[in-house]
């Protein structure tokens, strides 16, 4: 079918791919492992855990802090980290980008800062298809300031009811908070639209973007969203690491989240003055090691292509989603149009943990259980889903293997 | 690879969780708890009659993977009769069963409940096994709150 001088090859080569990470040529019980949990965390290409060995081995130091040239290297290192998040997500100023723990602690930054604005009645509107960490920390304000949580319910399909999400928005809303792309379902909501109508009433908004900047590309000026918090083991990045994106001014706005070194300009028992955004948020020794892995998660995924990434995985999702539907008793949960490359799904008569045990027990990691959205799991009235979830490393070799393993499934309960 | 598999999915493991034995709420209960297992979403509650401290009947309702489905059915199965005192025996052993101890160390007879065995090789899945127990446990004690395996 090759025509010379005609490119038909993928833009992405996944045996060169594989090369980089070293954990997918290990095996578990003597077989090669299959890796299809990446929702719940990424495997780590050799440039980032060498990023982190290189730190620890030649530029240990602590930042901001001394004029040793150590500390000068480690600084720049994790500065110049900041950059790159700064270019990923095409933020306008790298002091609009906060590094802490993950999307859990930003989320947590934002719930905790702006607490002091909420009055009773007031309501934050979140979906129906949102991580617990995007629900918790607002149930939290609400219990502190009286404050109402309103949800956006979801179709079958597992797509926002955007008329019911209109009508939601009213005087009192002082805060809407969505998951960007839903780790549950893969469903890809328009945040763009939900920023918009938001913004047409004067309504901040914060978006999750746990489970999209490993996919798709993406650009916080263009959506022009208040907030975007990212995690960064999720995106090929150590754990422990993550980063906030805020718009300057509403960062400047926010009072400190925590209190102690770096996090100030000058302290005295009298007072002290904090100091300027980012740092303003950053108080302590931060995970240097982490932010610099980050960084190099990000030249990593750059380097790949976030378009030529999110048409592998969609190609891999499509393969797989056609694969499911050839199995007898198999329900898809979350079929919505614009999807990642996430199946969830359920198995007439068996439970998705012994899925889970009996794949395990042939190398294949998928995960199990209500995947920290509980609601999600109520709204489709059950108790659990079995979720493969696909990334550029995978192939359809491996798809095919998982399937294989559900046959198997289907006969140890047949 | 799949022997262990086998040992853990036994024909009576997936023959209750099939078809469930005494399963559904019991009218005449003068004891009842309700257990949750958070990882996997599974919720069961236990119905108990006693009477003068012999446990006349125990009936379960819930949703439940295989190994936690079969463990309340097996369950309710192995305790008609007992006394309250070899019902928390009978506990104990089971427990020691799922989590590998020494077969020496079972404080009673454990009978058919020997299915389990296999459950000892996955640390994970021993909640699953044990889940209807700690919600008997929890009736025993008249426990009003919900129980958690976490
Ligand atoms: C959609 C979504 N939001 C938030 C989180 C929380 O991320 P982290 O645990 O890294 O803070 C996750 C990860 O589980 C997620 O998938």
């Amino acid at each position: 079918m090759d025509s010379p001088g005609v490119i038909t090859q993928a833009a992405l080569d996944v045996d060169r791919v594989r090369q980089d990470f070293p954990i997918l040529h290990e095996q578990v019980y003597g077989i090669d492992l299959v890796y299809l949990d990446n929702a719940a965390t990424t495997q780590k290409p050799r440039t980032v855990i060498e990023a982190v060995t290189n730190y620890y081995s030649v530029g240990n130091a602590n930042v901001h802090r001394a004029v040793h040239r150590l500390s000068q290297v480690a600084t720049e290192a994790y500065e110049g980290a900041r950059v790159k998040v700064q270019r990923l997500i095409n933020a306008a100023d790298s002091r609009e980008i906060v590094w802490l723990r993950g999307v859990t602690e930003g989320i947590n930054l934002i719930a905790n800062g702006l607490s002091a604005q909420f009055k009773p009645g007031d309501e934050i509107v979140v979906s129906n298809m949102e991580h617990h960490s995007n629900i918790v920390p607002w149930q939290m304000l609400c219990q502190r300031t009286g404050a109402v949580l309103r949800v956006i319910p979801i179709d079958e399909s597992g797509q926002l009811e955007m008329d019911r999400f209109e009508e939601l928005l009213g005087p009192r809303t002082k805060l809407v908070s969505v998951v960007h792309v839903s780790n549950a379902l893969g469903t890809v909501n328009p945040v763009k639209r939900i920023v918009d109508l938001a913004h047409e009433r004067g309504i901040p908004v914060v978006i999750d973007g746990a489970q999209c900047v490993q996919h798709y590309p993406v650009d916080v000026q263009e959506l022009d969203c208040e907030f975007y918090a990212i995690s960064g083991h999720k995106m090929y990045a150590p754990t422990g690491i993550g980063a906030l994106y805020g718009k300057a001014d509403w960062l400047e706005r926010l009072p400190p989240y925590q209190g102690g070194g770096d996090m100030i300009l000058s302290v005295s028992f009298e007072g002290t003055t904090y100091n300027e955004i980012p740092f303003k948020f950053e108080a302590g020794t931060p995970h240097i090691a982490g932010a610099i892995g980050m960084g190099a998660a990000v030249d990593y995924l750059l380097s790949l292509g976030l378009e030529n990434i999110a048409s592998y995985e969609h190609d891999l999702l499509e393969y797989a989603t056609e694969q499911a539907l050839q199995i007898p008793g198999l329900q898809i949960v979350g079929t919505a149009d614009k999807k990642s490359s996430v199946l969830s799904f359920t198995i007439d008569r068996v439970h998705p943990h012994d899925i889970g045990t009996i794949l395990d027990q042939q190398g294949i990691a998928i995960r199990t259980g209500h995947h920290c959205a509980q609601p999600v799991m109520d709204r489709y009235q059950i108790p659990a889903t079995a979720r493969i979830s696909l990334c550029f490393y995978n192939t359809r070799q491996e798809i095919d293997a998982a399937f294989a393993a559900l046959r198997k499934v289907q006969e140890v309960f047949s | 690879m799949m022997s262990q598999l086998d040992e853990l999915y036994q024909e009576v493991i997936l023959d209750h969780n099939k078809s469930p034995r005494n399963f559904g709420a019991l009218d005449s209960a003068n004891l009842q708890a309700e257990g949750h297992n958070p990882l996997c979403g599974d919720k069961v509650k236990v119905f108990i009659e006693i009477q003068k401290g012999l446990i006349r009947n125990v009936t379960f309702q819930g949703a439940g993977c295989a190994i936690s489905t079969a463990s309340a059915s097996l369950m309710t199965e192995s305790l008609k009769g007992k006394t309250v005192q070899e019902a928390r025996k009978l506990m104990d052993s089971f427990h020691d069963l799922v989590t590998g101890q020494d077969e020496e160390s079972y404080s009673c007879e454990i009978g058919k409940l020997a299915v389990f065995e296999g459950v000892k090789k996955y640390p994970v899945r021993v909640k699953c096994a044990t889940l209807a127990w700690h919600t008997l446990q929890a009736a025993l004690n008249q426990d009003k709150a919900p129980v958690t395996t976490e």
